[in-house]
């Protein structure tokens, strides 16, 4: 029986020659991570272990990025306990400066590798797919055995296969694709499932798209999103300062089995936007034209690349924002935003009345940096929508690709790059 | 473990903004956690829910986030267990991992109502409903995960490996599985 891409990584991980889906396996991780939010646990419970300390300090990374800079004095102090924490163990620490939103950072900083198991105390690890590295979302008790153990204890996932045919229209990219497979599926719809994305569709998509796919996988309750490693992203690890050697270019065996397989034709698509407040509530964009708003984001771990600001920029060059909107950029990372300095992009946004920010998850989670008041509206790049995750319960967030949250800003009102 | 209590109801898709807005996660104390527990679904929650009381849900329980403060949250809140159709993976480990009881039991999702008084035995599966006289058997967890459960989470598990490792083997970067 052919394996999965999920299985043979996994496979690899617990050093059998093959595993099935439903079985526990005990996986050797090649990298944790967690964020202040979850490293502040990590930290407490880490200390708390009889007898544990750090099997190899290199595979631990946290990432101040969700509260950062500190919003408040609570953020300011879980972010020094993970400082003093990081300090004392000698482990992988991004702070203020040096840092970037976790899943864009660390594929930039080459600590992704295709074939790499990773743990993460954030539900968005499942981005590291985009490589084919297996990346999954735990809590920070996980984390912490990880560290400990090296080990991680996983059930095999079934997996599902999506087949993205045809060649998608301008402005239609891997958000779209993802969140018209959310729409059909629903927010349940791969739960506990690998997803895995194929298809010649993408062959027209870059990287970047793959990283948005993958991001969005836990939407739909997956455990982890997959592309097979292929030549693009040999040249992204290899950009990156990634490894390469020892590197697991894997594919699906063509006899491997899956627990479903779903096909969509992207040749007629649009640009798609989910509605308050699941994921799962998509529409063409165009069936949702017109409601007006007052607030836009763009960046995030979902688009947050130097290719979704290049998109974002496309349309903002020579506009100007809604007098009614105000719009947020956040670059994903340091290295993003200087490269979009020196492409000239962040003179475009701030032309263009945009206010830029440096790297954070803030207004994504409500945390800050745009939050939402009492029945405000707001056009999204972010992932998730669900009520008052951006501020006051009543708040509303559209899910939109960068050229709709982009468009969507100079229109005053959810709009198309078409329609302005 | 016998749990008996009032049940609160949710809804399907009870995602972990709801559980606990990440608004109030800059902190990892459990008591102030508990206070904002539930606040985006049901604002009055913290301030009607009864020590041992129980949550029934409908789907995909805990979808969302990794925050492992959302079990703290719940657990702060003087919730006994949650009972719901299906829970969402991270939510589900976070839950296990330090001991929230969990069961998933569809024909008690749907069968149990706001208000009703319940009775758990955790061990079992078993679910009593002392207002209708119903009864549920919740689906058994796999072996592996019932050895966590016994000993009360992740932790004292990840201890016990710790140790077995020490008397096995010699300290190194070794790890049980790998080539």
């Amino acid at each position: 029986m052919g394996m999965t891409l999920a299985e043979k990584i996994l496979a690899a991980h617990c050093g059998a020659g093959e595993v099935s889906p439903g079985q526990f396996i005990n996986a050797r991780v090649d990298l944790v991570l967690a964020s202040e939010l979850s490293g502040v646990l990590v930290a407490e419970e880490f200390e708390k272990l009889r007898g544990g300390k750090i099997l190899d300090p290199q595979k631990v990374v946290f990432v101040m990025d969700h509260f950062t800079p500190a919003k408040d004095i609570q953020s300011a102090e879980i972010v020094r306990r993970c400082r003093e924490f990081a300090r004392k163990h000698g482990i992988r620490f991004y702070d203020v400066g040096r840092a970037g939103i976790q899943h864009i950072l660390l594929p930039e900083q080459g600590l992704i590798s295709p074939g790499d198991l990773i743990a993460g105390a954030d539900s968005h690890t499942c981005t590291y797919g985009a490589l084919g590295a297996f990346g999954t979302g735990v809590g920070s008790t996980d984390a912490v055995a990880a560290m400990a153990l090296g080990e991680l204890w996983l059930r095999v996932p079934e997996s599902a296969l999506f087949l993205y045919h045809g060649r998608p229209p301008k402005w239609v990219g891997g958000k779209d694709l993802i969140l018209y497979t959310i729409g059909a599926i629903g927010v349940e719809g791969a739960r506990y499932q690998a997803m895995e994305f194929t298809g010649e569709a993408l062959d027209f998509l870059g990287v970047a798209d793959r990283f948005t796919m993958a991001n969005m996988a836990i939407e739909a309750g997956a455990k982890t999103g997959l592309f097979a490693p292929d030549e693009k992203v040999r040249e992204f690890v290899s950009r990156a300062g990634g490894r390469l050697d020892g590197a697991a270019y894997w594919s699906s065996d063509p006899d491997a089995e899956y627990a479903a397989v779903y096909e969509y034709d992207t040749t007629d698509f649009e640009p798609f936007v989910a509605e308050p407040f699941l994921p799962e509530n998509v529409r063409p964009v165009s069936q949702v034209a017109g409601i007006e708003i007052d607030q836009v984001v763009i960046g995030m771990c979902t688009n947050g690349t130097l290719d979704d600001l290049r998109a974002a920029a496309e349309i903002l060059r020579g506009r100007e924002v809604h007098p009614r909107v105000r719009a947020i950029i956040i670059p994903g990372s340091q290295k993003v935003y200087l490269d979009a300095v020196r492409e000239g992009l962040i003179e475009i946004f701030i032309t263009a009345k945009c206010a830029v920010s440096t790297s954070t998850c803030g207004p994504c989670l409500g945390g800050h940096m745009g939050v939402l008041a009492q029945g405000e509206r707001c056009v999204s790049t972010s992932n998730r929508n669900f009520r008052g995750r951006m501020g006051h319960p009543s708040s509303e967030v559209y899910l939109a690709n960068p050229y709709v949250a982009a468009a969507s800003a100079v229109a005053g009102s959810i709009a198309s790059p078409d329609m302005i | 473990m016998i749990l008996r209590g009032k049940v609160w109801r949710f809804g399907d898709h009870v995602d972990t903004d709801a559980i606990i807005p990440a608004r109030h996660c800059n902190t990892s104390d459990p008591a102030i956690l508990a206070q904002h527990c539930m606040e985006d679904a049901d604002p009055g929650f913290v301030s009607k829910v009864r020590w041992g009381d129980l949550i029934v849900a409908g789907t995909n329980f805990g979808c969302g986030s990794s925050r492992e403060v959302a079990p703290i949250a719940i657990r702060g809140a003087g919730v006994s267990a949650v009972i719901a159709r299906s829970f969402a993976r991270i939510f589900f480990r976070n839950a296990i991992n330090i001991g929230l009881p969990i069961l998933e039991c569809p024909e008690a999702a749907e069968g149990i109502r706001q208000g009703d008084e319940i009775e758990v035995d955790t061990g079992q599966g078993l679910i009593r409903n002392l207002t209708t006289g119903a009864g549920y058997q919740a689906e058994p967890f796999p072996e592996f995960l019932q050895r966590i459960i016994d000993r009360g989470g992740l932790m004292p598990f990840v201890e016990e490996q710790l140790t077995a490792r020490a008397k096995d083997d010699p300290p190194s970067g070794d790890i049980r599985g790998s080539n």
